[in-house]
């Protein structure tokens, strides 16, 4: 069988051997868990709790306040100490429900009750979806049980699990396929039970050959589902990556997956898909990959959303050396951060923390037109071009250059002999535009 | 946490690449070619390529000295000008050519552009041109006598000493002419010609790090050589005649501007398609200037007129983006 994979990309060190051997450990919070209301795309949910309320594990707390979003709910059992604006890992303050949790995690009723999916109907199946408050875990948070409600059900036909994990770093989808593989594949069943006439493909990145073996395994009898191989290469599990590696077809930024007939979720997402049918379980959890040559025990978590990172730092031993660098995602496409009492939400996968920042004092020299970036950009734009237009602050240009089809995913300024910021300028214009666009 | 976190935008890492390893790896790629040339033609070529080489990193100190613009770290590319500049030089030029080359490459050429990455020529060719139509008579004397068949083992048994004297033409002079040279010779370059054009060979091990290093693909250079093959054949009067070919690539600065100065990011298209584009425009340019030129040479005329097309080849190249005019299925 041939390798998937797609034009451009690049291949850097990829750290997993820091924490891809270890098993995942389970993380019990301590002292105050923060809930924001935004952890998705979309409108932010409605707190439904008043300060001073006694509250269980798995009850909502915070209600979707609009068609695209999502509701939010408790990790642990407690009272509700405050509601207010708390930062995020983005930078911004959001309004937050912070639980002092009481350390017994008493349940809500039917908390974990075994139920049979197959004989749901489809609605049942996208209600316990949606009251479970799932988000794509792979970065974006985009409310699941709208993904799963296309206009026709029909009319897909691929379920695509995403699981490339293509991030430099991240460890934690691979845990996962190896250490919840029957929840996993029983995860994909269900999302097919959404769609009569779709298959499943669960795309994995070939340096994840333990991965691979497991669960070509688990599903050797499986008409509907398979395994496809993937070249390990960066960016593999951007959305429209793994669609074209995965079936051939194209998406832009104005489509949709299933304008193409495709659906595609992350491992955990799916993995929580299971959860929330199967088990009564809302999504209350994240595996969390701690990473990085400045941490002692480097490992991945299982953590309940809601805990400070600063914990996570802690359980994996603290920091061998000051860090220059603390980053919440990979290396890529991550955010830096400038605190770590931030919390856990339902889009965090990873803390990476560097002992030396290797950008931080990199000069940036003039474009030698080496042509690097065009080779690497996976939505084969011109970022050399797109930045002389984000230099002259020339909009009109950088979209004539089909500028917002790029999903930032760094490449360009990975490879970028002349250490110039690609990504950084394009960002910035990226934002701009998208901001007039707003206000229109 | 007491100490500060610095804070950036993604991404975080940075391949190891730089301008000036891409630089340093152009001048080793370059390194056994020049070597052979002195080698053949003795430490006169030694002198011209450093003279070369100095003149174009001391321009391009001084002007920027003068221009007061600020030093950002050195990478090297007036370096691997120098270093080109030089082996496109005969070794029987008198010194102040390398010295007056150097300064129109950098300062002329590269400089009033705008510095790297804004010349719109290759440096080296066009310092090339400039000083062939000024100074066409030391320039175009090539200090090698016309090389019998055979002559090869004699010269790797005496070196350059058993070389000095007549001037005489190069082997595509002597083909031009209707004569006959010696494939062999003009493949590992046992042959009269500019100090680093000769040894196609020694081209080609360069050329094969390059691309091993990643540093320049085939897009360019396999375009460049097939097109002109192709003309070659079909409109040099010679037909499909292998030798002849042959001999055709491996004479004259061929080897050395298809991998060499061709492939120079800065004045070769940006698109991938382009480059392709760009190769095959140079290879049946190169193939006219060859067969009904005055000269037999014809390639650092084509590169800089490509060079010049740049702009317009690259705007009917430009790539369509990722899922461009993708339609809803559903």
């Amino acid at each position: 069988m041939s390798k998937a994979t797609f034009r451009g990309g690049v291949h850097m060190y990829d750290g997993k051997d820091l924490s891809k051997d270890k098993p995942t450990a389970i993380l019990w919070p301590k002292g105050e868990l923060v809930f924001p209301m935004e952890q998705h795309i979309g409108a932010p949910a409605k707190p439904v709790a008043e300060v001073g309320d006694k509250v269980l594990v798995g009850q909502r707390i915070g209600e979707a306040s609009a068609f695209v979003s999502a509701h939010v709910i408790s990790s642990v059992s407690g009272t509700v100490k405050a509601i207010e604006k708390r930062r995020m890992v983005s930078g911004a303050m959001c309004d937050s429900i912070v639980i002092e949790n009481d350390g017994e995690y008493n349940t809500i009723e039917g908390f974990g009750e075994k139920r049979d999916y197959t004989g749901l109907s489809k609605e049942e199946i996208r209600r316990c979806v949606q009251d479970a408050g799932i988000v794509g875990m792979g970065g974006a948070g985009f409310p699941t049980h709208i993904k799963l409600t296309p206009k026709r059900d029909d009319a897909i036909d691929y379920v695509i699990v995403n699981g490339a994990e293509c991030e430099p770093y991240l460890t934690s989808d691979y845990r996962m396929m190896l250490e919840e593989s029957e929840k996993l594949v029983a995860g994909l069943k269900i999302m097919l039970c959404l769609f009569e006439n779709a298959k499943g493909i669960i795309l994995i990145e070939d340096n994840k050959p333990d991965a691979i073996r497991k669960l070509s395994e688990l599903v050797k009898n499986e008409d509907c589902i398979k395994v496809k191989v993937a070249k390990t290469k960066y960016p593999q599990g951007a959305e429209r990556q793994a669609i074209y590696a995965a079936t051939g077809r194209k998406i832009n930024s104005s489509m949709l997956p299933a304008d193409v007939g495709c659906v595609v979720d992350n491992v955990d997402t799916v993995i929580s898909i299971y959860m929330a049918v199967a088990e009564s379980t809302p999504l209350i959890r994240r595996i969390i990959t701690v990473t990085g040559d400045a941490i002692a025990n480097p490992q991945n978590f299982s953590v309940r959303t809601g805990t400070a990172y600063s914990e996570l730092i802690s359980a994996a031993g603290g920091f061998t050396v000051t860090p220059e660098k603390v980053i919440s995602g990979g290396p890529m496409m991550g955010t830096a951060l400038f605190e770590l009492n931030l919390p856990v939400t339902k889009t965090s996968s990873a803390l990476l923390a560097m002992a030396k920042d290797n950008v931080a004092e990199l000069p940036t020299t003039a474009c030698i037109r080496c042509g690097r970036c065009i080779s690497v950009c996976p939505s084969r734009l011109v970022p050399q071009r797109m930045m002389e237009c984000a230099e002259h602050f020339d909009n009109a240009g950088f979209l004539g250059l089909d500028g917002m089809e790029c999903y930032e995913c760094g490449s360009c300024t990975y490879v970028c002999p002349a250490g110039r910021r690609l990504t950084q300028a394009i960002k910035q214009t990226r934002r701009s535009i998208l901001d007039e666009r707003r206000k229109k | 946490m007491k100490n500060k976190l610095n804070v950036s935008a993604s991404p975080h890492i940075r391949s190891r690449e730089t301008t000036a390893t891409i630089m340093r790896d152009v001048v080793i790629a370059l390194t056994p070619a020049a070597l052979f040339g002195v080698y053949q033609f003795g430490l006169r070529a030694l002198v011209i390529l450093v003279l070369s080489m100095t003149s174009c990193v001391l321009s391009e100190y001084i002007y920027k000295k003068l221009m007061k613009i600020p030093g950002n770290g050195y990478e090297c590319s007036a370096l691997v000008t120098g270093l080109l500049l030089g082996m496109n030089l005969s070794a029987n030029v008198p010194y102040w050519i390398p010295i007056l080359g150097g300064v129109f490459a950098i300062v002329v050429v590269k400089m009033l552009f705008g510095g790297l990455g804004q010349n719109f020529m290759n440096p080296a060719l066009a310092a090339r041109c400039f000083l062939l139509i000024s100074a066409g008579k030391p320039m175009t004397s090539f200090a090698v006598e016309k090389i019998e068949a055979g002559s090869a083992a004699q010269l790797i048994i005496s070196g350059a000493a058993g070389l000095d004297g007549v001037s005489s033409a190069t082997p595509l002079a002597v083909i031009k002419t209707g004569e006959s040279a010696s494939l062999f010779d003009m493949f590992f370059g046992f042959t009269g010609g500019t100090i680093g054009e000769t040894s196609a060979f020694l081209i080609l091990i360069g050329a094969c790090y390059l691309l091993m290093r990643r540093v320049i693909s085939l897009r360019i250079p396999a375009t460049y050589l097939i097109s002109f093959v192709l003309f070659m054949g079909l409109c040099g009067g010679h037909g499909f005649d292998a030798e002849y070919l042959a001999m055709q690539v491996c004479g004259g600065g061929l080897m050395l501007g298809a991998f060499f100065m061709a492939t120079d990011y800065v004045t070769s298209p940006i698109t991938p398609k382009g480059k392709l584009l760009f190769g095959i425009f140079l290879g049946i340019l190169t193939g006219i200037f060859r067969v009904y030129g005055g000269s037999a040479e014809g390639v650092s005329y084509a590169i800089i007129i490509g060079n010049l097309l740049v702009p317009l080849i690259e705007k009917i190249t430009f790539p369509k983006s990722f899922g461009k005019g993708g339609k809803v299925n559903v």
